[in-house]
């Protein structure tokens, strides 16, 4: 049950210890402990309203816990505004697509990229050589992330006007852009077809030697996290029921009977608590 | 291009410690910008305005004063889309500020003693840039000052608040301000305001009547005298051109910059940008300051303009709501829309008194027309019009130099000759082409093309 008996390679970079949050009598996440190694990628699966999405926002600080412990290399992040912990190195995609639409596909990134220029406004009125050289750097590493997820020739584009696969990518495009430690993607496969899921899967796996990034993945495509995941996290109703290597959990009863049901037990959903605002 | 490499992946530090832009080009594009607006507004005033002559010199004033106005709303309202109604609130803090600096402080600091006794107001005091005008200059900072803090203050519910709520608490800003100098005293006289203190000052504004007796330094005629040989014009459109040159350099340089890109993401998606490490809050509320700072000005300059007695009537929501459809109608977040936007609705109450009066001609009839009635009318039908055909605005959230013409035959033109020198590469507005270009130039191969995306575009396209 615990995430901490597997044994497990790497030193932990991502640690949530029995994080806890309740939406008036809702509890919509309890007890969730997860330690996320060095360049490990880790898979967070349940069904649907299981409360991954709600995970993502306590660790992202969109929501606060009530209570546990969430730690970026020891550093503790609870309490944080959700921009200060994405300054301190995690990142994420959202599930319902959040592209900054009005903007070009390079202007998205460039935003993310900005927040770790040092220049305030003051450099920026006058463009002094430390301003130019970051603006200049800023796209030179913005349209190389574009290139590397494979979107560079749609640099100018208008985000909104990109097909939805572009899209998805454009999000992971523009969280690693803030130089993250660890990436939080949200369902990275929804609505795309075989193939694509295919290259989808090839490319996050890539992505963690290539930007030294530890990933937790929340998918609903069973065989991409049993695929490409080193450990998974399975919760239902808010409850850590399964956590273990992609072998142990497809085995595990609970898990079955989560995703399965069983006869006699058919639990009404709890109300939609996946959504951020 | 290198397949899987290092070089693609490094940090944003890294690179930036290998970049050393050249100090003397870099000043020399800082500079020039703001030289050139300089030049400009110089021979704007120099040489166009008496071509011109009075009236049409003055309604070039009024579209200066209205571009500043209009431009700094365009920060709050266009890029960071927080909606505000109540930025006559800001211009009327910085228009009264500035005010009382050149009025009492002409008083206390320039004028002679003896002259006092009969002075009913303050007459324009130095020539081209002397006391008088930089006292003038210092007003406009000062009202600037004061407007900022005011945008402190609204700034902050606005972390709270959102949409209709938002533009609610604006203008209750708007309408308390006016309140307030409502109920001020009359000015004090020349004579008494020698002894005057601070507190006696700033209760008597001039209350609904106005504030009588500002000097005008900012009227379109230069360097003219009365048959007394006292000076009565001065550079007006100089000065507020220069306002308008430096405000927009430094709103394009915002637009470019982190900070702006940071603005323009808390208005498409505040979510993702506090998720992409955005302080939204600072980001808010660092807009409503630099507004608030520029409608100041942009009151001062207003407050010492010809033909105007600072009056909290003339300042209220329906100046605000002026200020609004320039930009709405311009395009919210495009720096020329906005600028083309505010030049057409400032020109066009005197676009009706012409036609208003052609056309009471050919009927025969030889009365008075007041065309100013049917102004809002007009404004009204313009904007559904806007909404229905364009409701981005003129220009949406581009800038002239994106659209089709422009960015095909002007654009590379301007970039060749230019862009290597004047400014930074990174800075033309990056289409398709120019990205392409820019990663052909470091890659030192054939253009960019994806590798591990064998179709894009391919996908359902679920909305």
């Amino acid at each position: 049950m615990n995430a901490a008996e597997v044994a497990w390679a790497g030193k932990p970079v991502l640690e949530a210890k029995q994080l806890a949050i309740a939406f008036g009598g809702l509890k919509a996440v309890s007890d969730f402990s997860l330690v996320l190694p060095e360049r490990g990628l880790c898979g967070l699966i349940g069904p649907n309203g299981a409360g991954k999405t709600t995970v993502f926002n306590l660790l992202t600080g969109v929501y606060q816990a009530d209570s546990g412990e969430i730690e970026l290399y020891k550093r503790r992040l609870n309490g944080m505004k959700p921009s200060a912990i994405a300054r301190a190195g995690l990142a994420r995609t959202f599930q319902n697509i959040r592209l900054f639409g009005e903007l070009s596909v390079l202007d998205n990134i460039r935003t993310a990229a900005g927040v770790r220029a040092r220049s305030g406004l003051v450099r920026s009125f006058l463009q002094t050589p430390l301003y130019l050289a970051e603006q200049q750097a800023i796209v030179e590493r913005s349209l190389d992330l574009l290139d590397v997820l494979g979107i560079a020739h749609r640099a100018g584009e208008q985000a909104k006007s990109l097909p939805y696969g572009d899209q998805r990518r454009l999000e992971i495009a523009r969280a690693l852009a803030t130089e993250p430690t660890v990436l939080l993607l949200d369902e990275p496969v929804a609505g795309m077809n075989t193939i694509e899921k295919r290259d989808m899967a090839k490319l996050i796996e890539s992505l963690r030697e290539r930007f030294e990034v530890s990933i937790l993945l929340i998918e609903h495509d069973m065989g991409l996290v049993m695929d490409i995941c080193e450990h998974i996290t399975v919760l239902d109703h808010g409850v850590t029921i399964a956590a273990g290597t992609p072998a142990m959990v497809q085995k595990d009863p609970s898990v079955i009977e989560a995703y399965l049901g069983v006869p006699d037990d058919d639990p009404e959903l709890p109300a939609d608590h996946q959504v951020v605002d | 291009m290198t397949e899987g490499s290092d070089a693609r992946t490094r940090k944003l530090a890294e690179r930036i410690a290998e970049i050393k832009p050249n100090p003397a080009v870099a000043l020399g594009r800082s500079a020039w910008p703001f030289l050139a607006a300089i030049v400009i507004a110089f021979l704007l005033q120099v040489v166009i305005a008496p071509m011109l002559g009075g009236f049409y010199a003055k309604t070039l004033l009024d579209i200066g004063i209205a571009i500043v106005l209009a431009s700094s709303l365009n920060i709050v309202n266009g890029f960071a889309g927080q909606f505000s109604i109540g930025h006559a609130g800001f211009m009327m803090v910085g228009g009264y500020a500035a005010a009382c600096v050149t009025y009492y402080g002409s008083i206390k600091l320039l004028m002679p003693q003896g002259e006092l006794t009969e002075a009913i107001g303050v007459s324009v005091l130095g020539g081209f840039l002397g006391s008088g005008d930089l006292l003038f200059l210092a007003s406009c900072i000062v009202g600037g000052v004061f407007a900022a803090a005011a945008g402190i203050v609204v700034g902050l519910p606005s972390l709270r608040l959102r949409g209709d709520y938002l533009a609610i608490v604006t203008l209750g800003f708007g309408e308390i301000v006016r309140v307030l100098v409502q109920q001020t005293s009359d000015v004090i006289e020349p004579v008494k305001a020698v002894d005057a203190g601070v507190g006696e000052m700033v209760t008597h504004l001039g209350g609904p009547l106005g504030f009588t007796g500002t000097p005008t330094y900012v009227s379109p005629t230069p360097w003219a005298t009365n048959a007394s040989g006292d000076q009565t014009g001065h550079a007006g459109i100089f000065f507020a051109y220069s306002i308008v040159g430096i405000l927009l350099v430094l709103v394009y340089r915002l637009k470019m910059s982190s900070q702006g890109r940071a603005l323009l993401a808390v208005r498409e998606n505040e979510v993702a940008a506090e998720a992409m490490g955005v302080d939204t809050a600072s980001s808010k509320v660092s807009a409503f300051v630099l507004a608030a700072f520029f409608a100041g000005v942009g009151g001062a300059l207003f407050a010492h303009s010809l033909g105007v007695t600072l009056n909290p009537n003339e300042l209220g929501f329906q100046k605000s709501i002026d200020l609004v459809i320039m930009v709405v109608l311009g395009g919210m977040g495009s720096i020329t829309g906005v600028v083309f936007a505010a030049a057409f609705l400032t020109v066009l109450p005197e676009l009706f008194r012409e036609a208003a009066q052609f056309i009471t001609h050919l009927v025969g009839y030889h009365g008075q027309v007041n065309t100013d009635a049917y102004r809002m009318p007009v404004y009204a039908l313009l904007l559904i019009l806007v909404m229905i055909l364009r409701p981005q605005g003129l220009f949406g959230i581009k800038e002239l130099w994106d659209l089709g013409f422009w960015r095909r035959y002007v654009i590379p033109v301007w970039r060749k000759a230019a862009g290597g020198w004047l400014i930074p590469k990174h800075e033309a507005r990056l289409p398709a082409a120019i990205a392409r270009e820019l990663s052909t130039e470091r890659t030192g191969g054939e253009p960019a093309k994806s590798d591990d995306s064998p179709k894009p575009g391919a996908s359902g396209d679920q909305p």
